[in-house]
């Protein structure tokens, strides 16, 4: 059984409460919408649109570009205005399809039907949800087609939905889960109707009682949910963490949660799936918290993909004063801006603006070994010694040290009193880890062709 | 608009620093120093002050002829000068404590590469550095009040005369022969609480390590079930400090949570076998710097499995 908590983590300054209060506001987008054909884990989506071509709300403008990977799908009615390599926030340049919308929002036909999911075959809800370019929310981008379709779905006893949000700052998730409570319920059944024998938890961290009392009322009337009250600490919505807070068993790098009879999902995603199956809506908008303390009226919204981050803050009310620091995402995990003419994509959990950026500057003393960043990691390593390794960059040792099970939440770098960037040290190592593994399996793979070859 | 900060996550830092620790652990010997000084007098005050800036100056004139970052700011040398100090008998001549210091900072600390490099604890390494060279000086000590003569400590009292076991009270407060810092164990006691309740040092190696000896001491003692004797033997020397603000050093100490039980398993075998069966009635200084030797060994030997291996071999 869970133990609703995890061992190490951080508790932040929370900062909630700068948001927290605030309804989910829409906003219409004025500018030029752009798609990035990778907003997801995957293959990139392949376009299926020309310059020049109209489309509409609701249309696949690009579909997807093999098993793991998802479609993209246009927001707004208007005409493709390009196809061209654009900034995303995640500080890379990829292709996007660039849409001039007409302002009409014109829907495909069918768009916003109600649908009854009792009707609807297994395989007809994984297809709805893979069409509908649906991924995990949450910030992974995990396409969920594919996780919703492990080999044994009878095997999965528990779907739980990851509503721990516990990034200090963002709050879009308890927003959700207190303006849409009946949605996250309506999506939740139809995921416990994929799998026959999961028991569906809606994990909540501790710091939201108002989320938690709304939907322990409405889960009495269902059979097979519960809410799930967790302690509130960083890294609480850690997958792992989560999954080990909730139900006790324990994941590592090198499984999926599915091994363990496990599926999660987050908040948003989930009333994405019931916005597809139940009222066939595809993905076309997210949820973000705007915040910190340089926006002028920091808030909650819901916005169409593909808008600029720019439009989302001009209608926070903009910046008071220039900040030093935009992150996308949260404080603990996000990626910082450079430019904020970037598009929102399906994995932007939150734009966060601060006036004052007191990290980027603070020099890096010697290593005390004081143990802080032991106490504090979630995955049980030793930083301290993994930073050693990281910085004679030896990946045989960062590898024997678990170095590749590193979870990147930060924690281990946020309580460091000597101020090292160990978590910056460690995805360094863990993709220069990768790229070894990468070209040892190149290496055996044309060693494997030229046998082959000499066969012949 | 100004241009953007680019940084790697996490954007947001605890505000401890290092300078903000050593400063705490400095604050946490206020006690035993003042009282120290209160016993012993002026020579006590003046070993105190001198060797503190003795170290601290040492590391600032090195840093500048080596044209390295100045660190001195952090307080680290300022917590090595006051621990060799309080580990020095209160009539000392002066200039012995201060090239103790020199050594600490110049040839323990700094020439291994500094703040977090050194091996073995440098202000404990001094002393023994110092027992080695000035031993006459070292372990003259005086008695308390009145008889204020040349006078063994109350372990060395024990060891020569099984008879001779002072009172508790008296072993607590700190009425006794014994360096500068060490005697009064219930200001070392309100300096350890300072340090666990600021979360600087955590209470599992001390604790280990004292209940170590004295099982070892009820073991080996050759005294029975004589438990007034065994907390003798606790509270007589400078096990109390050495276990809270010694053998708690981050740098030379294990890092792993199995390996600093070792660690703390291993000081208190091998005070115990100093002090019952060595030459002299102290081992505690001897003990932890041995032990900081095997640290790497004893970490290497001891790093967990990561969460969701811990069935795997490694």
């Amino acid at each position: 059984m869970g133990i609703s908590t995890f061992k190490g983590g951080v508790h932040p300054y929370d900062g909630k409460e700068l948001a927290m209060g605030e309804a989910i506001r829409e906003i219409r987008p004025k500018g030029t919408m752009v798609y990035p054909l990778s907003q997801h884990i995957g293959a990139p989506a392949k376009p299926v649109v020309q310059k020049g071509d109209k489309v509409l709300v609701g249309q696949t403008i690009a579909e997807a570009g093999g098993f793991i990977s998802a479609p993209v799908i246009s927001s707004v009615s208007g005409s493709v205005k390009a196809i061209e390599k654009r900034l995303t926030p995640g500080g890379v340049m990829a292709e996007s399809i660039l849409i001039e919308s007409d302002q009409n929002d014109e829907k495909i036909p069918g768009f916003g039907e109600k649908r009854d999911y009792k009707s609807l075959s297994r395989e007809e809800i994984v297809s709805i949800v893979r069409d509908a370019g649906i991924v995990g929310l949450g910030g992974a981008g995990f396409p969920t087609a594919v996780k919703l379709s492990p080999k044994e779905p009878e095997k999965i006893d528990y779907f739980l939905v990851n509503g721990a949000e516990c990034e200090p700052y963002l709050c879009s998730d308890y927003r959700d889960m207190l303006e849409y409570p009946e949605r996250l319920i309506g999506g939740l059944r139809v995921l416990l109707r994929l799998f026959p024998n999961a028991a569906g938890k809606i994990c909540i961290e501790d710091n939201k009682p108002e989320a938690i009392r709304k939907l322990s009322e409405l889960v009495k009337s269902e059979d097979r949910m519960e809410v799930l009250s967790l302690r509130t600490r960083y890294p609480q919505g850690g997958e792992r963490q989560l999954i080990y807070a909730a139900t006790g068993r324990k994941i590592n790098s090198s499984m999926l949660p599915a091994d363990a009879g496990v599926v999660v999902d987050n908040v948003d995603t989930v009333i994405a799936i019931y916005d597809a199956v139940c009222e066939s809506m595809p993905l076309v908008r997210r949820i973000l918290t705007v915040t910190g303390d340089a926006v002028v009226k920091p808030g909650n919204f819901r916005v169409p993909l593909g808008i600029s981050y720019q439009e989302i803050i001009d209608a926070a009310g903009g910046f008071k004063e220039d900040p030093e620091k935009v992150i996308s995402g949260g404080p603990m995990m996000g990626v910082p801006l450079f430019k904020l003419d970037v598009p929102l994509v399906k994995n932007s959990s939150s734009i966060l603006a601060f006036l004052k950026d007191p990290v980027s500057a603070e020099p890096t003393t010697a290593c005390i070994n004081c143990g802080r960043c032991v106490s504090a990691c979630p995955e049980n390593l030793m930083p301290t010694l993994m930073m050693q390794s990281a910085l004679r960059k030896d990946t045989a040792r960062f590898t024997k040290l678990y170095g590749m099970e590193c979870i990147e939440c930060g924690c281990c770098s946020y309580v460091c009193p000597a101020k090292r960037p160990l978590t910056q040290g460690f995805k360094e190592m863990k993709r220069r880890v990768n790229a070894e593994r990468r070209a040892a399996a190149m290496k055996a793979r044309e060693a494997e062709g030229k046998k082959e070859g000499e066969k012949k | 608009m100004k241009m953007l900060n680019l940084s790697a996550n996490p954007h947001i830092r605890d505000r401890i620093s290092t300078a903000e620790i050593m400063r705490d652990v400095v604050i946490a010997m206020l006690p035993t120093a003042i009282y120290g000084v209160m016993q012993w007098g002026l020579n006590a005050a003046l070993v105190i002050v001198f060797t503190t800036a003795a170290a601290v100056l040492t590391e600032y004139l090195y840093e500048l002829c080596m044209k390295f970052p100045n660190t001195v700011k952090d307080w680290s040398a300022a917590v090595t000068g006051l621990i060799l100090a309080l580990n020095c008998p209160p009539d000392i001549p002066l200039w012995m404590p201060v090239v103790g210091a020199v050594f600490a900072i110049l040839v323990v600390k700094q020439l291994y590469g500094g703040l977090g490099r050194n091996f073995m604890n440098p202000a404990l390494a001094a002393r023994c550095f110092l027992l080695i060279s000035f031993a006459g000086p070292m372990t003259k000590f005086r008695g308390v009040g009145a008889d204020a003569v040349s006078s063994a400590t109350p372990l060395a009292l024990m060891k020569a005369d099984p008879a001779a076991v002072q009172s508790l009270r008296t072993l607590f407060l700190g009425q006794i022969p014994g360096t500068i810092g060490e005697v009064s164990k219930l200001c070392l006691l309100i300096g350890a609480l300072y340090l666990i309740l600021r979360r600087v040092i955590s209470p599992k190696i001390p604790l280990i390590y004292i209940g170590t000896v004295a099982l070892f001491t009820l073991l080996f003692g050759g005294r029975g079930f004589d438990l007034h004797y065994v907390l003798a033997e606790i509270l007589g020397g400078g096990l109390i400090f050495g276990a809270f603000f010694m053998a708690t050093d981050y740098v030379t100490g294990p890092i792993t949570p199995k390996g600093q039980i070792i660690f703390a398993l291993i000081l208190g075998l091998l005070t115990g076998l100093f002090r019952l069966f060595g030459g002299s009635a102290e081992g505690v200084s001897y003990a932890i710097i041995l032990t900081n030797i095997l640290v790497p060994v004893i970490n290497e030997k001891t790093i967990p499995k990561a969460f969701g291996r811990e069935g795997e071999k490694s």
